[in-house]
């Protein structure tokens, strides 16, 4: 499978990163180079092979239903939180308006 | 009195306990030599001499008032900048982090300041620890202090990702570093720069508070020196943390006190399938020297097979881009970091100016791979497929280490490159990582410990590959062959 400008500019919009046309027509071409040379992997042999998903076998674990039991993971801890926010303001992040 | 910067982690912390010398006068040396160097190698992003000594007066006056001290006491090391440090900037080498100051610390970095070390600095790497050069950083590259012996003054690239890590403690800027390895950032620039480094078992460092990559993947292990040095920081490192879901709950083996080069009665399997076609001649006798040396030790070498290891890059190169797509997601110009909101923007917009502005090239092209692998009507093509070429990737270690103790291969197909030299073609630059990916992939303990110098005076080094929780059985051939290398080279001073 190889990938064109236009899907390019599609998954540029989904990952939410800004692209200008020079910078397609520069991605488009590496992109097909990796895209072309991880296809390879189809030749593999997968019939009866489960995916991965733990490469250590280990258990899920259930934090205890204590609230702060850890004071590093717990709340009431906003100004830290807001801290190294661009716009902070009256105690919330933020953002440009998204409704009217 | 003995030059302190050229004392190993072990030998500090004997001197520091026993006496010979304190701790500030330790961390004053290295702050000298981390000061010095910095315009030339450019291996810190931040340095930070008031921790160094604020850590060592600490381990002075617990000293003085008898007492007991941690497994680094007195000890400054330097600390890879995708660790968060609190009240330090943090920025994994990102322009789309720059001025992050965390609110909060690592656990591992928690762990070595409780064990007495203190922070000389963060250092350099590639950006989101993506690259195999050091080139990525958006605070410049990392220059590797080692020089080609016959005269070429080109600035050579110290490996990566953990670039300034293995340059700083190669060009004795620190004694010790910290760094991650995701797809060999550990072992890769240690080969490269004439030291050693070990990536544990997944889950055995706590990933809480390290910036993420590609979190099935990354791990976080120490680059010292010596292979002792390395058990010593490992042992500090390690350890169960709730606050990481794949942490392992098991003790921190006594590695350190484990440590014994006796390979007899041990299996050391070599795989058939890392002697590529048209291997670097000088790669290949060192890894056939590193085959006798663990022989001498009284290791049986078997041939083993690992079939699918051709297979291993184009398999991680889907793998951590998925994760990579997902994981920096979150860098949207809201909670922390970098903010592009031009003029009359939308949410959606700001979100794409600040990520567009944030990352770098490399960063981008592989959150594009993710997003593409992970898209609808691809993902089981690209993804699906390459999680279950993974699995068969770690039956095959399973396999062979049904005939074998260990695993020995080279770290890397070459030595050190020069800068510039990989980094017009991505494809060319991934597949320096060819002989580091595959025990990523299956989560094993994994060590590069220097060998010797090729012709041109560049370092190159031997892979230890072990069984799952097995450090101690890698750290004990590395021993083996360090002890037989007698790797003493280090860089002439340039800088």
């Amino acid at each position: 499978m190889s990938v064109d400008t236009a899907t390019v500019a599609k998954i540029a919009s989904l990952a939410r990163l800004k692209v200008t046309d020079a910078d397609l027509a520069a991605m488009v071409p590496e992109l097909n180079g990796i895209l072309a040379w991880v296809e390879q992997l189809g030749e593999v042999d997968v019939t009866g092979v489960e995916p991965m998903t733990a490469v250590i076998p280990n258990t899920l674990r259930l934090r205890d239903d204590v609230v702060n039991a850890d004071p590093l993971t717990g709340g009431g801890i906003r100004d830290a939180v807001l801290a190294n926010a661009p716009a902070a303001e009256h105690g919330f992040f933020g953002v440009p308006k998204v409704i009217e | 009195m003995t030059e302190l910067t050229e004392l190993t982690v072990a030998e500090i912390r004997d001197g520091v306990a026993g006496g010979a010398f304190k701790a500030v006068e330790v961390a004053e040396a290295f702050n000298a030599n981390v000061a010095a160097a910095q315009a030339a190698l450019n291996a810190f992003i931040v340095t930070t001499p008031y921790k160094a000594i604020e850590a060592a007066a600490r381990v002075d006056a617990d000293r003085a008032a008898g007492k007991a001290l941690g497994k680094l006491a007195g000890v400054p090391i330097g600390m890879k900048d995708l660790f968060a440090t609190k009240g330090v900037q943090t920025t994994a080498a990102s322009h789309i982090l720059e001025g992050f100051t965390p609110e909060y610390e690592s656990t591992v970095s928690r762990n070595l300041w409780n064990a007495g070390a203190g922070m000389l600095g963060k250092l350099n790497l590639d950006q989101f620890a993506m690259g195999s050069s050091n080139e990525t950083s958006a605070f410049g590259n990392v220059v590797s202090p080692w020089r080609r012996w016959d005269g070429d003054t080109a600035p050579l690239a110290p490996g990566g990702s953990s670039g300034g890590s293995s340059a700083a403690v190669s060009a004795r800027l620190c004694p010790a570093a910290t760094g991650t390895d995701t797809g060999g950032s550990i072992r890769q620039p240690a080969a490269f720069t004439g030291i050693s480094g070990i990536k544990p078992t997944y889950g055995r460092c706590s990933r809480w508070g390290i910036v993420a990559f590609a979190s099935s993947l990354d791990q976080a292990g120490p680059m010292a020196r010596t292979v002792r040095d390395c058990a010593i920081m490992l042992e500090a490192m390690a350890g169960f943390d709730p606050k990481d879901a794949t942490s392992l709950d098991l003790p921190v083996p006594a590695w350190e006190a484990g440590l014994n080069p006796d390979l007899r009665g041990k299996k050391v399997g070599v795989p058939r399938e890392y002697r590529l076609d048209g291997m670097d001649g000088e790669v290949a006798a060192s890894w056939d020297q590193g085959i006798a040396w663990l022989k001498d030790a009284g290791a049986e070498v078997v041939e083993i097979s690992l079939p699918h290891t051709r297979y291993a890059l184009p398999t991680y190169y889907i793998i951590a881009p998925a994760e990579a797509s997902s994981n920096l997601a979150r860098y949207d110009g809201v909670r922390y970091g970098l903010r592009d909101l031009p003029d009359g923007a939308n949410l959606q917009e700001m979100y794409a100016a600040t990520r567009a502005a944030g990352f770098g090239a490399e960063v981008k092209r592989r959150i594009l791979i993710g997003t593409y692998v992970l898209s609808a009507g691809f993902y089981d093509a690209y993804y699906t497929q390459a999680q279950k070429v993974r699995t068969l990737i770690a039956r095959d270690f399973e396999k062979a280490f049904e005939q074998c103790d260990v695993i020995l291969v080279p770290t890397t197909p070459s030595a050190a490159f020069a800068l510039g030299e990989k980094s017009a073609d991505p494809l060319e630059m991934y597949l320096n990582d060819v002989f580091s990916v595959p025990a990523s992939l299956a989560g094993l303990p994994a060590m590069s410990v220097p060998a010797g110098l090729n012709g041109q005076g560049l370092p190159l080094g031997l892979q230890v590959i072990g069984r799952p929780f097995d450090e101690q059985g890698v750290l004990n051939a590395g021993l083996a062959i360090e002890s037989r290398a007698a790797f003493h080279a280090k860089p002439e001073k340039w800088w």
